[in-house]
């Protein structure tokens, strides 16, 4: 074939659009083949489709809701947020983690599967926040659990969380491996 | 009014008000409390149908350290009543769950952050605190850090208590150097006029 009938007319269905998809039929069969580096495309898709495990403990549960809401949507950016571990690539700790929830957590964690990350939401999730010096509080959830990305704030705003999600992204796409971690 | 039917159905009540005389309080003694509620939940003048708070004090100077604190509240006639009995660690308050069944999660609150015992509560467990939690952490002879902190551990592979080791000491703020005591900020100077005046001293001493 010496030129391709290309669709530009927005042709309707009909036999003129029929005679340019008959024409183009074939052109990439047996010689279409893409190159990429796998762990390029892992990466991809991890990054794309971060499904978190909603762990909203407190106020700071506000703001990521929000995050997931019509304004910020994180849906466009494939996160989903989900109920089970199991289903889970990262874990957002919104809010103060108590003593007393701090093996709930560690056993969350432990039930989601590789690879997964954490994010700590918030003063009480980072370093215990308003609540440090308090006999039930935990002094920051990287003494339960390993984090991966800190955002700031009492609470932080919305764009605050999306500007820590696209971060962990960035991680991802820059330490991410498909060896097992 | 209610002060008026609290004095004509309970004459001998030791009746008083807050600083600013809009709530009345009625100091009840411990070994009467249950009649005394029973007579503020049914009679008709005074119908208080629901138990809206039960919380604690502690005062340790006192001979009876602890008080615990009834809010009342009639939905029928719309008025509110505060009742308290005093108590130690070693005399329990009878429980009101027979009266209001809410009572019973603030009762055992109660006994969480102040233990003080309540005589036939059914189900006398900690509700708040954590699971082996020892001490009761609103005494205030309680240390504000506690005694134990949780971490996890890599090779136990698990939660573990240890006890606190604070990594950052306490801030002890100077408020009379000129950096830390600036109370009104440029610009916000208004902000004292919305101010309550201070409450006027109290009128009685209260005497149980």
């Amino acid at each position: 074939m010496s030129e391709l009938a290309w669709n530009r007319e927005a042709l309707p269905p009909g036999a003129e659009q029929d005679a340019v998809i008959k024409g183009i039929t074939g052109e990439i069969d047996d010689k279409g083949f893409v190159v990429a580096n796998l762990d390029k495309i892992v990466n991809w898709a991890r990054t794309g489709s971060l499904w978190p495990m909603t762990f909203g403990l407190a106020c700071c549960a506000v703001p990521m809701i929000h995050a997931y809401m019509a304004r910020y949507d994180l849906d466009r950016f494939g996160i989903i947020p989900r109920g089970s571990p199991r289903q889970s690539d990262v874990m957002i700790v919104a809010g103060t983690l108590t003593n007393k929830m701090a093996p709930a957590l560690r056993k969350v964690y432990d039930q989601m599967s590789e690879p997964r990350w954490v994010i700590s939401m918030g003063s009480c999730a980072n370093g215990g926040g308003y609540y440090h010096y308090s006999y039930s509080v935990v002094r920051g959830c990287d003494r339960i659990v390993p984090v991966d990305v800190y955002v700031p704030g009492c609470p932080p705003t919305a764009e605050g969380l999306v500007y820590g999600i696209m971060q962990l992204q960035k991680k991802i796409r820059r330490t991410g491996t498909i060896l097992r971690g | 009014m209610l002060e008026e039917a609290l004095r004509a159905t309970l004459p001998d009540a030791v009746l008083t008000r807050d600083r600013y005389g809009a709530e009345l309080v009625l100091h009840a003694p411990r070994e009467r409390l249950l009649p005394i509620m029973g007579i503020l939940r049914d009679h008709p003048s005074l119908a208080f149908d629901q138990c809206m708070d039960i919380c604690g004090m502690d005062w340790p100077e006192r001979p009876e350290r602890f008080e615990v604190v009834y809010n009342l509240l009639s939905v029928a006639l719309n008025h509110r009543l505060r009742v308290i009995v005093t108590a130690t660690e070693m005399t329990p308050v009878p429980s009101v769950t027979g009266l209001w069944p809410s009572a019973t999660w603030f009762e055992r609150e109660t006994w969480d952050m102040y233990g003080v015992s309540f005589e036939g509560l059914s189900d006398q467990r900690r509700i708040l605190t954590d699971y082996g939690f020892e001490g009761h952490p609103l005494r205030k002879d309680f240390p504000l850090t506690g005694h134990v902190e949780v971490r996890y551990d890599a090779t136990l592979k698990d939660v573990v208590y240890e006890p606190v080791k604070l990594t950052q000491d306490f801030r002890s703020f100077d408020f009379t150097s000129p950096w830390e005591a600036m109370t009104t900020l440029p610009g916000d100077e208004k902000v004292h006029l919305n101010r309550l005046p201070p409450p006027p001293p109290p009128a009685e001493e209260v005497k149980p």
